[in-house]
Formats: structure tokens, sequence, C-alpha cells
């Protein structure tokens, strides 16, 4: 097992910068998302990881080693793909074999490490059918025994669930997860999808056109976002975002908005005045007659034990999520709260979250 | 859902109606008798005598003879009854149906030599041209290669007019580097004019397998030849096969420059067979015969590939 750092990779295709200048550190036995949009270059970053790209600029250390230029089989590393690349004119036992087969091990010890592992995943009863033959779920679980069995020092998934039906990819997220914490391994998982990232990843990276936004844990992302973009990615329904004009003072536990003040956490830095947006969660939103922000309710989304409300206010649609039990009429006239403890602030022009006293210290890429 | 359900919906398009099916395939045994007719009056042919091979109406029905091989494989001499009196009884069943026709062998006729000369030619061009177009494809199809869509048009223009059309710059090239009737100067030309065909036809079929294999293939210790031959070549075998078959037509029937580039040492079948019609009389049987050992290899070849030719590509390992 290892880890693995990146410093100031880069890489660039003619005019097209897949990745910009990242630096991070892959802890041993960490469980790590990368995740962003397509085209954010979360995968150019893994494949670069594993040795199917090369770097423009930057660094590659496995375990302090700089193995930016070596070829992929000499990483040591594991590959799972999308599309589980299975190959097909070999049966289950001979993918998950083929690792070892490569190493030229004999053919009685591969036969016992496909055993092994087949068992851990539970697909021994498969060992001699066809890959073709397989069902989504089984051929991911043969992908991932092929990454397996070498024993290596890390694993690379790029969106390993991404051709899966919804249910079975709820139930391999769990097998993933439980696998990882049968083995230990260092994990980096590419995924465009939030809850896959959120629900399995010791640590998030999210990334938006080829550069890391904010690294963190899941509630650090969710809680604490670093950007506009991370608040507007993460998150379903997204944050809200209400624009208005400002200085900020550091000290200040409020801010002037438009014709109210808002109560929001200790402000840390000074601002002269910008536009600026007021982030506030669907969940942080309460209805109250008294609330600084009115507006009309526009629709509503009913999804079992929440509903998400839509507000037209002069700032802006903004979607709240209220029990299901709340009554709501379309058209209605409502005041709207927010929970200030968790709000948050953003500079329109940069993106940045402005520093307060929930959003400090967390990393940016 | 299941790989099962998908593959039966896969299926699910419209079952035709009977006469629907009674009409394709009427067309299909009227498309086969078109071209299979042919092929068999060349056969038969063969087997007349030369008297059968050109009476009116044409015969159907008639005493098959080998006269028409005996003709082929051998060059004989017209002698005087007389003369043919005087010989030793004859000792071989040809010899016997020579001597009826007031003839006598003299030696064997060039067809063996010409015919090996066919197929090391049209073999060796298509092993080459497919074994270069596959290196050219895989690259074309993986790397990026600066200027590749202004190669690859620059290869497909090679074949935008007819090859004869250099014909002559070519014969005089050739003379100049003395490859003019040599077999490796019939392999060069028919590798050059075939290679780029196989370029295009392989990338096509390469590009449809995912690289993910390969790149699991690298990731798993293999190099990029190792993932090349061990990996892509089991999966292109399709392509490959219908590739080569393509190459060996062409190369296999090439007659305008087989004709003018080779007279003797590297002559293949195509010109040699119009030389039987001029060796005494127009002895059609044995240019059936010729016809007839000439589309041989080139039958078992399509025949021996075909299964290659059916089986999909990728079919079940990538869910699409």
């Amino acid at each position: 097992m290892a880890q693995i750092r990146i410093e100031n990779l880069r890489k660039s295709f003619d005019q097209f910068t897949a990745v910009e200048g990242s630096t991070f550190t892959i802890d041993d036995g960490t469980f790590f998302a990368m995740l962003g949009p397509s085209g954010c270059g979360k995968t150019t970053t893994l494949r670069m990881i594993a040795g199917l790209e090369l770097p423009t600029e930057g660094k590659i250390l496995l375990d302090g080693e700089d193995v930016t230029f070596h070829r992929a089989a000499a990483r040591d590393i594991a590959f799972v793909f999308q599309l589980f690349a299975l190959y097909p004119h070999m049966n289950v036992g001979e993918n998950i074999g083929f690792p070892l087969k490569c190493q030229g091990m004999a053919r009685r010890e591969i036969r016992e490490r496909v055993q092994e592992t087949a068992r851990m995943l539970r697909i021994e009863h498969l060992l001699s059918s066809k890959t073709s033959k397989l069902s989504g779920g089984d051929r991911q679980r043969v992908a991932l025994g092929r990454a397996m069995v070498r024993r290596p020092k890390a694993f690379l998934m790029d969106e390993p669930l991404g051709a899966l039906d919804a249910e079975f990819r709820h139930l391999m997220c769990g097998e993933l997860r439980d696998l990882h914490d049968r083995i230990k391994a260092t994990t980096v998982y590419v995924t465009h999808d939030q809850l896959e990232a959120m629900s399995m990843a010791d640590q998030i990276a999210v990334m938006n056109k080829g550069r890391v936004e904010q690294i963190g844990t899941p509630q650090e992302v969710y809680d604490r976002p670093a950007s506009m973009f991370v608040a507007d990615f993460i998150g379903s329904p997204p944050m809200n975002f209400l624009r208005f004009e400002g200085g900020l003072r550091s000290g200040d536990r409020a801010v002037s908005f438009h014709d109210t003040r808002l109560a929001v956490p200790e402000i840390r830095e000074d601002r002269a005045s910008a536009p600026l947006a007021l982030g506030v969660r669907p969940e942080h939103i309460r209805f109250a007659d008294a609330g600084a922000v009115r507006g009309e309710v526009f629709g509503a989304e009913y999804l079992g034990t929440t509903q998400i409300v839509t507000v037209d206010t002069a700032y802006g649609r903004v979607a709240a999520r209220l029990p299901s039990s709340a009554s709501v009429r379309i058209g209605e006239t409502i005041g709207l709260e927010f929970n200030a403890e968790r709000l948050a602030l953003f500079d329109i022009g940069s993106g940045r979250a402005i520093r307060t006293e929930s959003v400090e210290g967390v990393r940016h890429g | 859902m299941t790989a099962a359900a998908t593959r039966s919906t896969a299926h699910s398009i419209v079952e035709a109606s009977p006469r629907t099916k009674a009409f394709a395939g009427g067309l299909v045994i009227l498309y086969a008798v078109i071209t299979i007719l042919p092929l068999l009056w060349i056969v038969a042919t063969a087997f007349k005598s030369q008297s059968d091979a050109i009476a009116y109406p044409p015969k159907v029905i008639f005493e098959p003879t080998l006269e028409g091989y005996v003709n082929l494989f051998t060059v004989r001499t017209r002698q005087t009854p007389d003369f043919i009196a005087k010989l030793p009884p004859p000792e071989t069943w040809y010899d016997k149906l020579v001597r009826k026709r007031d003839m006598v062998i003299a030696g064997p006729s060039k067809v063996v030599p010409r015919f090996v000369n066919s197929l090391i030619i049209g073999f060796g061009s298509t092993f080459l041209a497919v074994f270069l177009g596959t290196l050219a494809a895989y690259a074309f199809s993986r790397f990026r290669i600066p200027l590749a869509d202004d190669l690859l048009f620059f290869i497909l223009s090679t074949r935008m007019m007819p090859p004869v059309a250099v014909a002559i710059p070519i014969y005089l090239m050739y003379r100049q580097l003395n490859l003019t009737d040599t077999r490796l100067g019939m392999i060069l030309l028919y590798t050059a004019v075939n290679v780029s065909l196989a370029v295009w036809l392989l990338k096509g079929f390469i590009d449809e397998i995912p690289r993910e294999y390969e790149e699991a293939a690298l990731v798993d210790g293999y190099t990029r030849l190792q993932a090349l031959r061990k990996v892509v070549l089991p999966q292109a075998v399709t392509g490959i096969a219908a590739t080569a078959i393509f190459c060996l037509i062409f190369s296999w029937n090439e007659y305008a420059f087989a004709v003018l580039l080779t007279s003797g040492e590297a002559q293949t079948m195509p010109p040699f067979i119009p030389f039987i019609i001029g060796e005494g009389g127009q002895d059609w049987p044995a240019v059936a015969a010729a016809t007839t050992l000439f589309v041989v290899p080139i039958v078992m070849f399509t025949v021996l590939l075909r299964k290659h030719l059916l089986r999909g590509i990728t079919f079940g390992a990538v869910r699409k």
C-alpha cells in the first residue's frame, strides 16, 4: 500500500490544458475521490497517475519514489475501467489471472490467487463462465478481481460504476467501500456522481476546468465549500446564491443585504464593496412570516420525507427543503428565514468563499 | 436490467412476412445462379474435348475427358502417325491420350512455376500489406500523430486513380532498379497498392476496439507491443481476415501490371492463362482447366477465414 503525491501536475493537449498545476497528497489507505463534471481533468489526472498519459509538467510520487515517467507496468498499481475492459477471448478466471500471467507467475500459484480473490468477491461459481454471459454487477466484480489479484500499491478507478443501473450502483457502492475497509488499499476513485463520492470517500477533491477547487472530507466540501463551484456542484438541489453588493469588515457578524441586515458567521477578512453572493443550502431555509427575504411559491417537489419548494424572490429563485408535512400553496407569498450559522459568503468575481468563522482553513487545490 | 434481457430486446425487430421471405429467398437464389453459373461452366468446360467445348448449341451433357488438364500441364509436339507407330507403347494414361491426337509429350508446361509465382506473390504481398497496415492503423488509431488526417488522406489518395495510370513510370523505375520480372518487385508493387486499403479498413476495425483493453494490459504488466499482439490482435481478427481477403483478391487477380512487368521468371497466372490459347490452336478446355485451378486457392482462403468474418468482434465484453 502506498501514499501518492502529486506535485504541480499539468497536462496540455495542443492548445487545450486538461490539468493545471495541482498539488495534493493521498495518504496511505485513503479512499480518495476525484469529483467533477466531465472535462474537468479528473480522468486525465488519474491516467497520469496510472502512467497511461505522460504529464506536460510536474511530478508523481509513489511512496516517495518519483514515478512520473515510469511505464504503467512498472508502477505496481491497478486500474479499473468504466467499461470493465474484460478480455472477451478469456473466461472469468483467465481474466482475473491475467495480471499474474503477465508477471510470469507459476500456473498453480495463479490458480490459488484467483480462487482466493474470487472468494473475496463471491464470484467463485463464475470462474469458468464467459464474460459475455455475466450481468453488469458481476462484470464489475470480475474487473475488481483483476485489479485486486496482484495486490497492487494502489487502486485507480475511473467511474467504475458509471455503466451500471442505478440500483446496482447503490449495491456496488456499499460493496466497494466494504472491500476497501477490508483490504485498506489506497484508492483513487474518479466520478462525476456526487452521491458516490460522498457515500464512499474519506477525502474528496472537487475539480473544475483542470483545477482542484477543494480537497476535504465529504462533510467539509458540503458544509464549507471553498468556492461557488463546489457549493453549486455538491448537493441536490445545489446551494442557493443570493446576489448583493457590499463591503465586509473583519469581525462583523452581519452583512447589509439589500435593505436589511442579515446575521452571518463572523467574518474574518476585510473587503471593499464588491458583488457578493450569499450562499444558503436548501435545508437551512425556513418559512417564517418575519423572514427578511420575501417571495412567491413557484412549485413543490415531493420527495417522501422532505419536499423541495421553489420560491421566486426579488433576488432570484430559491429552493428550500421543508418537511413533507409542511403545507405549501403555490402562488402564496411567504417570508424566508435563514439559519445564520450555516450561511456562506462568496466573492462573485473570483468565485472564492469569503473567510468566515465557519469557512476557515478549508484546503484549496 | 440483466445481460439476457438486454440481448432479447436488442433483437426485437419486426418478423418478416412469409411473402417477404420468399421474395428475399428468390432474389438470393437468382443472384447465386447468375454468379455461380459461369464458374460451373468453366469447371465443366475443363472436362470437355476441344470440339465439345466450342460445339453449337452448347453441350450440357458430354463425355468427360482429362485432355484439357493434360494439355495444360504439358508441352506437346505434333508428329506423323508413322512416327508415333514406331514409338514404344505409351507408358502412362496421359501419353496415350496425347498420342490419340497425333502428338507426343515434349515436357512439362510452365503452369506449375507460374502458379507458384502467383502463390508467392499473392500471399507474400497480402501478408506484407496486412502486417504494415495493422501497425499503421494501430498507430493512427491510438497515438496522437502530427498531421494524422493529412497523412490518412495522402494514403487514401494513392487509390484515387487506377493503379495502371502510373504503369509507365513504375515500369521505368523498375527497369532502373532491376526489379522487372522479379517476384520481389511484384510483391513490393502489390503491397504498395494494397497497404492503403489495409490501413483504412483496419483503422476502422481497431477504432472499434475500446482502448481500455490495451490500457488494462499495459497497467497489468504488458509492454505496448505485447498488448498489441496478445490483446488487440485477437480482437481485430475479424478485420484482419476481411482485409487479407480483399488484399489477396486484388493481388491474385491483378492483370495489367503483371503483363507489363513480368514475362518469364516472375510471371503470374493471369498473364499466363491467355498464353495457353496460343499453344496449339484455341485450346479452351486447357484454359478452363487453368482458370479452375486459379480460382481454387482464393475460394479455399475465403472459406477458411469465413468463420472469422462472421464472428462479432467484442460482443459482450463491453456493455454498450
